[in-house]
């Protein structure tokens, strides 16, 4: 075995790790530690108080009808939007890849909704989508009532998640872009020659090559669906109708900011905590490990 | 959490940012709620008093909305950054009089020596924001009550003289104008509480809980779901699927109230306050006159509940911080801020002498500010009430999110309105459970 040089030094290695520390501690420990405290006490909104309530915020959380309803709107919501993102995004990228004409400018054109914010694509779509006045609502005039995210809480979700899809295109096109760029030529070529058509040769060559990417992309996605979606519901339809469009993060939002009541708005933090790693882990323990053929 | 560190940490480099050179006055913050043509006339009323002395330099801060402005003074008081004088709506009260945030007004003013005539204000408004003793708690700033407009074009279009006054009259009107063409006789966001639910309770005297709407005690429960209510919301509801009530928000691309102003509703139902907008925003040849909310006929009206909010003056803040708040407050109490708030806004002037002097100069009797005082006829209409001196109760935010859920199953979804304020009714009284055991052995000041 190679020898590796070692310093032996007491100070150095705190040195060179304490700023990393500090800033683990301060913007991740300290917040969530402080989260937990709310969790299992009740939080006076003015600060102050914190009588003991033990597992109360949690079990109270579980016998509420309506936060299970927001737990498979949110893994709708996740699925939803990735799905559709990751396919849209699929798509124009192997249409880019056959370097037809124009190829260098949709490449730019597509990376665009990417460097929108949130909020900004929700203010534009929600123009777009609105029932009365906007470009959709347009078609209500031809069949009324047809569309209206304002009081359908189908619609309302389905307008949230083709944003949350149109804001992911551009960042899945550009990986999903690189990886299909990263193939051979020469291995379309021979399933060309051997007479598989572009659909076949998809499925069985591209495909299973830009597996591990694909797989990056999931958990990307999936995430975003969770932090970003803030943002566009918030300016889009602010959880209604009927609290119909409320995710998990929003529901959170909403308990804690506008209900006032912070420990059970920590509690449900907890529980998203616990439900991402458990998530981010499943994926890595078991889907990584056919993406990788280990 | 995150939230609160960013948020601490933002006022921190607006500070440092901000620490321009030093001059006499002393400087303090005040945080309001308020936005758009109002949000404009308190940066006026900001600048008249900074105008008016060499002391003080009063800074004041739109955070939007009443909501905004109660979690960011709460972010911020957390943080030790509180302005010192925030403006909190209604619905906030019962959750500041038990948080030990704030300086009562009253004793405020007599430490800096001001002497405020507090039995001058209205008593609607003393109850809602003075402790059981009768002592002000915080300073009455803008205060108003629910009101409905009318299109008065289109009432003469369809025959009716005068304003509707009864929930009979007012169906009888929209079923007329839709036959006559208008497409959107009554414009309603079903999420608006306040007008369409409690002041309709207060008025047909029905109580929203038990122990006077909260006043005797944390532990009330809401009885919301058991009186008059079901039925208005049946009628609501009716009304909607019969196309006479049509929804607006800002979610349909246009809210009841910008749908008046541009004539494309007939009847909106909202604050006092926001006759003085309407009399600019009203798109011409747009008509209207505003009444009190109608009531069903056959029932004794009682008087409204003030709404808008009141300016509490937190803690933690200087001697020479304090001065200044005390000076400002008895700055918007002079005769003459009054006037002018009252004139440039549709707030309602909040003291007995302030409202019978503009009275008597004939204020209210010609356009554009003939109407308001039937604001005060609604606030006075008889003596505040056990069901309507005000709602005392926890977290009642929560409260409203919860009807206002109940409102929209009912009208979006068809859901039954007993099954419907049942459930919410239910919700809620989780919600003041929670709050009575997050204050558990406080009483209400």
């Amino acid at each position: 075995m190679e020898r590796r040089a070692v310093y032996r030094n007491k100070v150095l290695p705190w040195l060179l790790i304490g700023p990393q520390l500090i800033l683990v501690l301060v913007f991740f420990y300290w917040p969530t530690s402080q989260a937990l405290y709310w969790a299992f006490t009740l939080e006076q909104p003015w600060g102050g108080g914190n009588a003991w309530a033990g597992f109360d915020n949690f079990l109270y959380i579980f016998r509420d009808n309506r936060y299970w309803a927001t737990v498979l709107r949110s893994a709708f919501y996740a699925l939803a939007a990735t799905g559709l993102s990751m396919l849209v995004a699929l798509t124009l990228a192997s249409f880019v890849d056959r370097a037809l004409k124009g190829t260098k400018l949709f490449q730019s054109v597509f990376i665009w909704p990417y460097a929108i914010a949130a909020p900004a694509a929700g203010v534009a779509f929600r123009f777009i989508f609105s029932p009365e006045a906007g470009l959709i609502g347009g078609i209500n005039t031809i069949w009324p009532g047809i569309w209206d995210p304002a009081t359908n809480a189908a619609h309302a979700l389905a307008m949230v998640i083709i944003c949350h899809a149109w804001l992911g295109i551009g960042y899945n096109f550009v990986f999903f872009l690189a990886a299909l760029q990263m193939i051979p030529k020469s291995l379309s070529e021979a399933g060309a020659m051997d007479g598989a058509r572009p659909f076949q040769r998809m499925m069985d060559l591209q495909l299973p090559l830009i597996a591990p990417t694909a797989f990056f992309l999931l958990i990307m996605n999936i995430i975003s669906s969770f932090t970003d979606s803030f943002g566009l519901i918030d300016t889009m339809t602010e959880g209604g109708p009927i609290g119909q469009t409320e995710v998990m993060v929003y529901k959170i939002y909403i308990d804690g900011f506008k209900g006032l009541d912070y420990s059970g708005a920590a509690a449900q933090s907890i529980i998203l905590m616990l439900l991402v790693i458990s998530l981010t882990f499943v994926q890595f323990k078991w889907v990584e490990r056919r993406v990788h053929y280990n | 959490m995150t939230s609160k560190w960013l948020f601490g940490a933002a006022l921190a480099a607006s500070a440092l940012t901000a620490a321009a050179p030093a001059s006499a006055a002393t400087k303090f913050e005040f945080w309001y709620g308020l936005s758009g043509d109002l949000g404009e006339r308190v940066q006026d009323v900001c600048k008249a008093f900074n105008a008016s002395q060499a002391d003080y330099e009063i800074v004041c801060v739109s955070q939007e909305n009443y909501e905004n402005n109660l979690q960011n003074t709460i972010a911020a008081f957390r943080a030790n950054k509180q302005p010192t004088i925030t403006q909190i709506s209604d619905g906030g009260v019962v959750d500041l009089m038990l948080s030990g945030a704030f300086l009562p007004v009253r004793e405020l003013m007599e430490q800096n020596g001001y002497e405020i005539q507090w039995d001058n204000y209205f008593s609607g408004i003393a109850s809602y924001f003075a402790n059981s003793k009768g002592e002000m708690l915080a300073m009455p700033f803008n205060s108003s009550t629910a009101m409905i407009y009318y299109n008065t074009d289109a009432l003469k279009a369809v025959g009716f003289e005068g304003l509707p006054t009864t929930w009979e009259q007012v169906e009888d009107v929209a079923r007329k104008m839709k036959e006559a063409g208008y497409d959107c006789p009554v414009g309603m966001d079903p999420a608006g509480t306040w007008q369409w639910w409690e002041q309709f309770m207060v008025i047909h005297n029905q109580p929203v809980a038990t122990l006077g709407n909260g006043y005797g005690g944390l532990n009330a429960e809401v009885t919301f779901n058991q009186g008059k209510f079901v039925d208005q919301l049946t009628f609501y509801k009716r009304m909607f699927d019969e196309g006479l009530f049509v929804n607006k928000s800002k979610a349909t691309g246009q809210t009841a109230n910008e749908a008046f102003t541009a004539g494309d509703c007939q009847v909106t139902s909202t604050s006092i306050a926001d006759h003085g907008s309407f009399a600019k925003q009203a798109a011409e040849g747009v008509h209207w006159e505003v009444a009190m909310l109608p009531i069903w006929e056959g029932t004794e009206r009682q008087n409204s509940v003030v709404g808008g909010a009141a300016l509490w003056t937190l803690k933690g803040k200087s001697e020479e911080e304090y001065k200044g708040a005390a000076a400002f407050y008895n700055f918007i109490a002079t005769p003459e801020q009054a006037l002018w708030w009252s004139t440039n806004t549709g707030y309602i002037p909040v003291t007995n002498s302030g409202f019978d002097s503009m009275k008597s100069s004939g204020f209210y009797d010609a356009a554009p500010y003939k109407g308001r005082e039937l604001a005060i006829e609604s606030l006075t209409y008889t003596p505040p009430g056990e069901n309507s001196r005000g709602i005392r109760l926890g977290n009642f935010g929560a409260v409203r999110l919860e009807v206002a859920k109940a409102m929209q199953s009912v009208i979006f979804d068809g859901v039954d309105p007993q099954t419907a304020l049942d459930e919410a009714a239910a919700r809620s009284n989780e919600i003041l459970r929670k709050f009575e055991q997050t204050y558990k052995g406080q009483q209400l000041p």
